[in-house]
């Protein structure tokens, strides 16, 4: 059976696709046969950041609606050869998502014996993100340690508890790890930002880790290589460390804690 | 908080702020979206239905309301009773 990852957020620009990306390429760099769907119907950019868009040819709305099959539609990435991108449609809109449409595609991806499927969901609380959701086994909630990010993650939650396959038939909930990203620890520790522990305290779920601010990011969105595959950076490590959490490990968080730099390293400068 | 903050009173930190914005904003949402069952309009309609049944009321002589006070919880059902048909 195919376990259904949601990665969402509510609020736009908090690392959903980066974190969808770099956490499907991990899953997939543990030997997993893995999917990674791009929900924002009209807005695709999962392409971008997995530097696969020059070979768009079909894509998740096609497959919906029988103009092409799920084998002419998937992208296997560049560098994984376990790891496929299902594109979404650049000009519908995201009515063509239908619930039975998402729900055939799921099934036959687990009949291809893929055994993660990623959702990069939309922004917003629309269709798409509903969608998204829909038939999630698990959900990773991507939150900055910002007001708003928090707000609307907390909104996502009461969404994914009430409008899931799992709530309406009654089944085990959708299982919710809270990600936060673009974490400055120095920020925190002047009183600046919101510490891990204050998200954890208002939004009570289980953390599954994270992930610095870092320049790293932007390098990896340029050069359409998920930000997991960036030698010796901290975002790299942090993505490993949670898809590692995610199946199971036990790794203790790591760049959460504000290190005062050394005299040398204020003279000389350095990371 | 650096130096030149300290030298001039402690201040709240702007972290702390926003927690506290953020846990009183969030339980009168949570309130009003997550666990509010939405039964208030059919509770109105079947009250109207029993009560027709025994006297004469208008529809709109009948107000259900939730109010949320702090940690209590209050449901409100305020039924205007046309005097004259209850003598008849």
């Amino acid at each position: 059976m195919a376990r259904i990852v949601v990665v969402t957020s509510g609020k736009g620009g908090v690392g959903k696709t980066t974190t969808s990306a770099s956490f499907a390429a991990g899953l997939a760099m543990h030997g997993h046969k893995t999917a990674v769907i791009d929900f924002d119907v009209g807005l695709r950019n999962l392409d971008l950041i997995m530097g696969c868009e020059r070979r768009v040819v079909y894509d998740f709305v096609n497959v919906i609606n029988g103009e092409a099959t799920l084998h002419q539609a998937l992208i296997r990435d560049k560098q994984l050869e376990n790891l496929y991108i299902l594109p979404a449609s650049q000009t519908r809109d995201k009515d063509a998502l239908t619930r039975e449409g998402v729900e055939k595609v799921l099934k036959d991806l687990a009949d291809m014996d893929f055994e993660y499927i990623v959702c990069d969901s939309p922004a917003g609380i629309e269709t798409g993100a509903v969608m998204a959701s829909y038939f999630a086994d698990d959900a990773l909630v991507v939150t900055n340690p910002e007001v708003s990010s928090v707000r609307d993650s907390d909104r996502i939650l009461g969404i994914l508890s009430a409008k899931s396959r799992r709530a309406e038939k009654g089944e085990e909930p959708i299982k919710e790890h809270l990600l936060l990203t673009r974490y400055n620890p120095k920020r925190v520790a002047d009183g600046e930002m919101l510490s891990l522990k204050d998200i954890e305290d208002i939004l009570r779920i289980r953390l599954i880790g994270v992930i610095p601010e870092s320049e790293t990011v932007l390098q990896a969105s340029n050069q359409g290589i998920p930000a997991i595959h960036i030698r010796d950076s901290d975002v790299a490590l942090a993505y490993q460390d949670v898809v590692a959490r995610y199946l199971g490990e036990d790794k203790p968080l790591r760049f959460v804690d504000y290190e005062k730099p050394g005299l040398l390293k204020r003279l000389f400068g350095g990371k | 908080m650096s130096f030149l903050d300290f030298l001039r009173g402690q201040k709240k930190s702007s972290a702390s702020i926003a927690k506290d914005r953020l846990q009183l904003i969030l339980i009168n949402e949570r309130g009003a979206g997550r666990n509010t069952p939405d039964f208030l309009p059919q509770l109105q309609r079947e009250l109207i239905e029993v009560i027709s049944r025994y006297v004469h009321i208008n529809p709109d002589d009948i107000k259900v309301n939730l109010d949320r006070q702090d940690s209590l919880e209050v449901l409100e059902v305020k039924i205007e009773m046309p005097q004259a048909e209850i003598r008849g």
